[in-house]
């Protein structure tokens, strides 16, 4: 079962990255974009057809390192 | 004194960082990562560098390099340990130490010189140092925005955990990057594990631009 973990910095944390990328859409004459917050997705294939517990598992496994709670917030999001 | 210097795949300041220890008169070597054990060591020194080259977050990975279990047992029961940049990223990652780094605030990757201020120094590291010293180390990072929550924030100036901070020659606050009040380095609870973004090992040859570091890394001979 194919799983994404989708990471994003929290809310009140600066995310430079994604001020820059507003910063260069909104000189692209992109004037409408407000906010851009820059995250990562990682695919994870897990050997389960158990949707539940591919789901329990990518938590764990985004608990104990693939986000850094102090900063970043996830979701994940099963694919198939 | 007796000095271990921890490589990792990726640690690039581990030769600089056992010379400067050797040149302040210290017995030092290189403890590969993947050791199990601890020897008899008086400080164990995360250096500066790219281990595992940054992947997922800065020192995330080499958190979990066999060794990381050992410097947690010897941390535990009071030994002294460094984390100089990379290294302080990965005691942050190793919940050694409290907070987390992120993305310089300019985006920018910042080598240079900066002024910094001892804010406590009532701690091995810091105890040469009179608090409002300002002192002039190299800086070399692109992650050195420090981020902790505020309660954590608060509990670590009361306990004098906040060693030191960013500033300008006068000791003006001056932030190079956007960490957290300018804080450059940190201490845990205990005052054994300590972390810096700045390079004292680079400040040790007036030559090369200044001496600071000596003194730093001297608090730790006594």
């Amino acid at each position: 079962m194919k799983v994404a973990v989708n990471i994003h910095l929290k809310k009140g944390v600066l995310d430079p990255q994604g001020k820059a990328v507003l910063n260069a859409l909104n000189s692209l004459g992109f004037d409408e974009v407000k906010d851009v917050r820059v995250g990562k997705q990682i695919l994870i294939d897990i050997d389960t057809n158990n949707k539940e517990e591919a789901i329990k598992k990518a938590k764990k496994m985004a608990d104990e390192l693939l986000a850094n709670p102090v900063i970043e917030n996830y979701e994940i999001e099963v694919k198939e | 004194m007796r000095v271990g210097v921890v490589v990792f795949p990726g640690t690039n300041c581990d030769r600089d960082t056992k010379w400067a220890f050797e040149k302040i008169g210290a017995k030092a070597d290189f403890i590969w990562h993947s050791e199990k054990e601890l020897k008899n060591y008086d400080l164990v020194v995360l250096p500066g560098g790219f281990s595992y080259g940054d992947y997922l977050r800065s020192g995330a990975i080499a958190r979990f390099s066999p060794i990381m279990e050992a410097i947690r047992e010897y941390a535990k029961k009071g030994g002294y340990v460094l984390g100089i940049c990379n290294g302080f990223q990965i005691l942050l990652e190793s919940h050694l130490l409290p907070g987390a780094m992120t993305r310089n605030e300019g985006l920018h990757f910042i080598s240079k010189f900066h002024h910094l201020k001892v804010i406590d120094n009532n701690n091995k590291f810091l105890q040469n140092f009179n608090i409002g010293d300002i002192i002039n180390i190299p800086i070399a990072h692109a992650e050195g925005n420090y981020k902790v929550d505020e309660d954590t924030l608060k509990r670590m100036y009361d306990n004098g955990q906040v060693l030191l901070k960013y500033c300008d020659k006068n000791g003006e606050e001056l932030n190079p990057n956007g960490s957290i009040d300018s804080i450059a380095g940190i201490c845990n609870e205990n005052k054994n594990v300590f972390g810096l973004m700045p390079h004292p090992e680079r400040a040790m040859e007036e030559m090369l631009g200044g001496i600071d570091g000596i003194k730093m890394l001297e608090g730790f001979l006594k």
